[in-house]
């Protein structure tokens, strides 16, 4: 695939990444399974759902109420919106990996439960298991505090739900910020799993279980785990939730199609699968996670239309935003998704312009023809768990976005600090150390103020720097780099910037490690008389995205288009980790403007295709499919309790239990007048996700599926 | 709070819902009072949902066969839908001696105006497809009782009560009576005073509590009782399914299941050893019992996807048997209480005796039936119902 030159308007979605700038791609064997009758192919170890969207295949189902499109949702085991039949058995497309031969089918209304009524034999009995510590979740937190448990010599057992550690680090093929000596800044999320589960390999007392679920908590405080279609109930002395967490939704028509789902879906089916979901995405939200998510869209050869963030600016770092806009993505902030159109996909989304109290502003409408809106509205901790476990008097802790949403880098220290509290909880003499709370702080802290650009006072040299790292955020990876040490932050604390003063070699490592893509070098000597100038500017993309002609349109810091450059190198080490310099040689007067070039160019939108008359009802829950105004009706009839808002109109009462709608409704109380105070909240039980009752029944056919399967 | 009330009920659950009702409707002005924020909030929603008449005791048969009538029209009469499906109860038998208990049992139950017969094992492999064969040797089946959704009714019989003028008040926990005398003047809550005569105790697995601000010893003690409900599947099952059989695991004296009008299956055991007590947590050691016994009776059932459990309470009484009845030692008062986990069965029919018993001066029910339930019975020796 070869991004726009292959991505004709209006062509099918599906396919895989064939070329990816980061990820090692290709290789493995396929196997054979079969939809709906029409065999298929699926890369050995691959989950049904990404196997189908590979095919182009986004409906998946229809739902048993009103007989709409089903597909992919949260891609994480949570929600249900997936359910396929599998050799019969209803299952989560997202979590059940294919087997040669499998026969899968499409979810037409409610499943048949077939006549299969073989005894199978029985398994030894639900085993049961005690241990000091138990960490529920695999990612950066929870690794971080299994090291520090097992160091500790605390028998550990950490579980994760998917079939690799890692968590979310998996995903991230972006360098991360942060302090070098403390949390590997510069180094990508994917690196820093595998360095993490390296460290955590070395240590013979903690055991991990991978395709493990913690699917319930339980009075006398069990933690229920399906280990590989396996029942294990885990007593644990301590407990460490490190669940990460989950994607906070937005209601809007058309927010149930095929096709509208969460940044953590994208980067699961994009970044670990290595399947092209969409030609041509729009991005909802302006935090983090979107301004990543959509940047690796594009290092997935994806078109990415634009972005929109309904604050005046976006939450997530600058440099994330930046770089997004320089590449050429429309960045409209003040703006939100009014609503999302198709018939039976996704095929355009309607935006416009908000005022300060996010109101859409009539007449600011624009239509953009796209197949994928990817929401990226914020996190909310994945801590039922915990809360049930301190109810129930346990030793209970949580790290990590369990504990509070933050960057992974964060994550890591407060699995560290969690790993040895749980140890010193456990009797062993280990104390974290003060200065990692701050650090952690320091991890945490949400982007400080802008800083005003200051240009280097570096003129007349033969080649130099520009850093444009204008807002306070924790990093110092350019500090570390420079062979002659000629960056420095001048206050030593890690959130300030950092100031380029000395000798410069001009080896480029500074822009090379950046995570912010916020450094460029300027050499001055390449045209003695001074009509251009050569900047290299950091880029991560492969020469597919680089014109033959050599010709790009050069932009400033933030993206805006200044002119033309021309390539004339680029400059490729291993020190760069999959990072290359691109060499352009711009006229003399840009020299200290430009921060790189566009790939791609500004996407046509059409106000015409609005039409304000048509009216919608967005499903505010996917599960049930319950509708907004039938949540506004039972506001206005006095519904004050979750509880009873679930027996009204079932809301919250489907396979997901609640996840996505419970938070998505208390906006629709605020918006009915109703305060916070006034509710009562719904109550949380297990289990977690949906279990097959012969899991429990210790009968339930391995992984692998009936032994009958043809 | 404006002028007085003809009777307030206290609490808005199985019992407490109909009798407002019933109340109202025969032109009576009622008050429902309840600690929780909404209705059916306690043990009500707890309950699976199934409906029956299929009981040996006859106060039961009648009130439930009430209960049916009510719960099978309610749609035509009152225009919500509460999730009714009459799907029959069916007690596959498999044991020599619960065949006999059973065959005993008929003739009171045919007695009593009961729907319901021995069928051979062919029918029940219909009634309940995929039930294990071995050893089968029929069972009784009861086409006209059914089940309806909890959620659904609790819902719905608020609205019908608030349509003929009930009024909710919540999270107003009742914390005295004030009386004159013998007779009860007003009900108090943090909230407010209610001046009425005449008070309907329909407090759940709080009875005992809220009987003791009246002096009363009401002998209910709560237990918990572990439910769980699946995903939906396609329907397959109509009767609400007893196993009368004790587990070989050794925990569980009984267990049932069925499939609600949504396609999910509710499942439920009774424990052997009871847990005695408030606490509605859930535990480790349910879902494992539960899914054995399930899939030993019925394999196919290990497809199903398990959405979610928890636990109810069962007020029980010393007897077993419930509490309706006029209280003596404080004229005015009136027991819906101890209903040992067939509230939501009992409801409808218990609404219209309750609203009799205040209105007229005597129950729905004839009077040998009713002094089963009586609150002055000898609960040392009360007979045991046998299909509990």
């Amino acid at each position: 695939m070869s991004g726009r030159r292959g991505a004709k308007r209006g062509a099918r979605t599906g396919g895989r990444i064939e070329r990816h700038p980061i990820l090692p791609v290709g290789g493995g064997a396929t196997v054979e399974f079969r939809f709906a009758g029409r065999p298929l192919p699926a890369r050995e170890g691959e989950v049904i759902s990404s196997a189908l969207y590979a095919a182009g295949i986004r409906i998946f189902g229809r739902h048993h109420r009103d007989g709409k499109p089903l597909g992919i949702y949260c891609v994480n085991g949570q929600c249900s919106q997936c359910t396929v039949l599998a050799d019969g058995r209803p299952v989560k497309a997202c979590m059940t990996v294919v087997r040669p031969g499998m026969r899968v089918e499409p979810v037409a209304g409610r499943p048949e439960l077939g006549a299969d009524d073989r005894v199978p034999p029985s398994g030894p009995g639900v085993g049961e298991v005690s241990v000091p510590a138990l960490v529920v979740g695999g990612g950066p937190a929870g690794i971080s505090a299994a090291i520090e448990l097992g160091r500790a010599g605390v028998r550990t057992l950490l579980i994760d739900d998917k079939q690799a550690l890692g968590g979310k680090l998996t995903l991230q093929t972006h360098a991360f910020f942060g302090s070098v000596a403390d949390c590997y800044a510069g180094t990508r999320g994917i690196d820093i799993a595998t360095i993490l589960e390296r460290d955590l390999a070395a240590l013979p007392n903690v055991e991990v279980w991978v395709d493990s679920s913690a699917v319930g908590i339980f009075r006398d405080r069990a933690v229920g785990v399906v280990r590989g279609g396996r029942y294990v109930v885990v007593r644990p002395e301590a407990l460490l939730v490190a669940a990460g967490a989950r994607e906070k939704a937005l209601v809007f028509p058309g927010a149930d199609l095929p096709g509208v789902y969460g940044a953590g879906a994208f980067q699961t089916l994009v970044n670990r699968d290595l399947v092209r979901p969409t030609r041509r995405l729009f991005v909802l939200g302006g935090g983090n996670v979107g301004l990543i998510g959509a940047y690796h869209a594009l290092q997935a050869g994806i078109e990415v239309v634009g972005l929109v963030e309904a604050l005046p600016r976006c939450g997530g770092y600058k440099v994330h935003e930046d770089k997004l806009r320089r590449l050429g993505v429309p960045v409209w902030t003040s703006h939100t998704v009014l609503r999302a159109e198709g018939r039976e996909e996704l095929e355009r989304v309607v935006t416009a312009r908000v005022d300060p109290e996010f109101r859409p502003l009539p007449g600011t409408e624009r239509v953009y023809e796209v197949d994928t809106l990817l929401v990226a509205v914020g996190l909310s901790p994945v801590d039922e768990i915990l809360q049930k476990a301190r109810e129930y008097g346990m030793k209970a802790w949580a790290a990590g976005d369990s504990e509070e949403i933050a960057e992974a880098s964060a994550a890591i220290f407060s699995g560290r600090i969690a790993g040895r509290r749980i140890a010193e909880s456990l009797g062993v003499p280990v104390r974290a150390p003060d200065r990692w709370a701050q650090t952690a702080a320091v991890l945490r802290s949400k982007p400080g103020a802008d800083v005003p650009f200051a240009p280097p006072a570096a003129e007349g040299r033969a080649v130099y720097p520009v850093i444009r790292c204008v807002q306070e955020i924790p990093c110092d990876p350019c500090t570390q780099v420079c062979p002659v040490a000629s960056i420095a932050i001048p206050d030593g604390t890690i959130t300030s910037q950092p100031v380029f003063g000395g000798d410069c070699l001009g080896c480029g490592r500074c822009v090379g490690i950046c995570p912010g893509l916020a450094i460029v070098l300027v050499e001055e000597d390449h045209d003695p008389r001074h009509r251009t100038a050569v900047v290299t500017v950091p880029f991560e993309f492969g020469d597919d995205r680089l014109p033959k002609s050599g010709r790009v349109t050069t932009t400033g810091f933030e993206g805006e288009p200044l002119g033309t450059g021309r390539i004339v190198g680029v400059r490729e080490r291993a020190d760069q980790d999959r990072r290359r310099l691109v060499r352009l040689e711009v006229p003399w007067d840009d020299r200290l403007l430009v921060a790189g070039f566009r790939i791609q160019e500004p996407p046509r939108d059409s106000a015409e295709a609005f039409d304000p008359t048509a009216q919608a009802d967005p499903v505010i829950c996917l599960c049930e499919r319950t509708k907004q105004s039938e949540v506004v009706a039972a506001i206005r009839a006095g519904v004050r309790d979750l509880n009873q808002l679930k027996a009204a109109v079932r809301l919250g009462m489907g396979g997901c239990g609640g996840k996505r709608c419970m938070e998505l409704v208390q906006r629709v109380f605020r918006e009915e007048g109703v305060e916070p105070h006034e509710l009562t909240p719904g109550t949380w039980r297990p289990l977690d996700r949906e279990v097959p009752l012969g899991v429990f029944a210790d009968v339930a056919e391995p992984d692998g599926g009936s032994e009958d399967g043809k | 709070m404006s002028g007085a009330w003809d009777v307030v009920v206290v609490g808005a659950g199985s019992a407490g819902l109909p009798s407002a009702l019933s109340l109202a409707e025969r032109g009576l002005k009622v008050l429902v009072l309840d600690e929780l924020a909404a209705a059916g909030q306690g043990q009500h929603k707890a309950a699976i949902g199934g409906v029956r008449a299929t009981f040996s005791d006859p106060a039961k048969i009648l009130l439930c066969k009430e209960s049916l009538r009510v719960f099978s029209s309610w749609s035509e009469v009152y225009g919500d839908d509460v999730g009714w499906k009459r799907g029959g109860y069916c007690f596959p038998v498999f044991g020599e001696a619960t065949e006999k208990s059973l065959r005993e049992i008929l003739p009171l139950q045919k007695g009593a105006g009961l729907d319901i017969d021995w069928v051979g094992p062919d029918d029940i492999c219909r009634l309940v497809p995929g039930i294990v064969t071995e050893g089968l040797r029929g069972g009784t089946f009861s086409p006209g009782d059914g089940q309806a959704s909890p959620l659904q009714f609790a819902v719905a019989c608020e609205r019908a009560a608030r349509s003929k003028g009930v009024e909710f008040r919540y999270r107003e926990p009742v914390t005295a009576f004030e009386r004159s005398g013998d007779r009860v003047t007003a009900v108090v809550t943090p909230k407010g005073r209610y001046p009425t005569e005449k008070v309907v105790l329909a407090a759940g697995a709080h009875a005992r509590q809220v009987g003791t601000l009246l002096g009363l010893e009401l002998p209910v003690t709560p237990d918990a009782h572990e439910a769980g409900i699946t995903g939906p599947v396609a329907p397959f099952l109509d009767p609400l399914v007893v196993d009368l059989r004790p587990g070989p695991e050794g925990r569980t004296a009984n267990f049932y299941f069925g499939q609600n009008r949504e396609g999910q299956i509710l499942f439920c055991y009774t424990p052997k050893e009871l847990f005695v007590g408030e606490d509605r947590e859930a535990t480790s050691e349910f879902l494992p019992i539960v899914a054995r016994r399930l899939v030993s009776l019925i394999p196919r059932l290990r497809h199903l996807l398990v959405r979610r459990t928890w636990r109810g309470l069962y007020p029980m009484t010393p007897d077993g048997m419930i509490i309706v009845d006029a209280v003596c030692e404080a004229p005015g008062v009136y027991l819906a209480v101890g209903l040992c986990g067939h509230g939501f069965m009992l409801g409808p029919g218990l609404g219209r005796c309750i609203a009799s018993l205040v209105v007229d001066g005597r129950p729905t029910i004839p009077p040998e039936a009713f002094a089963t339930v009586s609150f002055y019975r000898d609960f040392r020796q009360g007979q045991q119902e046998t299909l509990t």
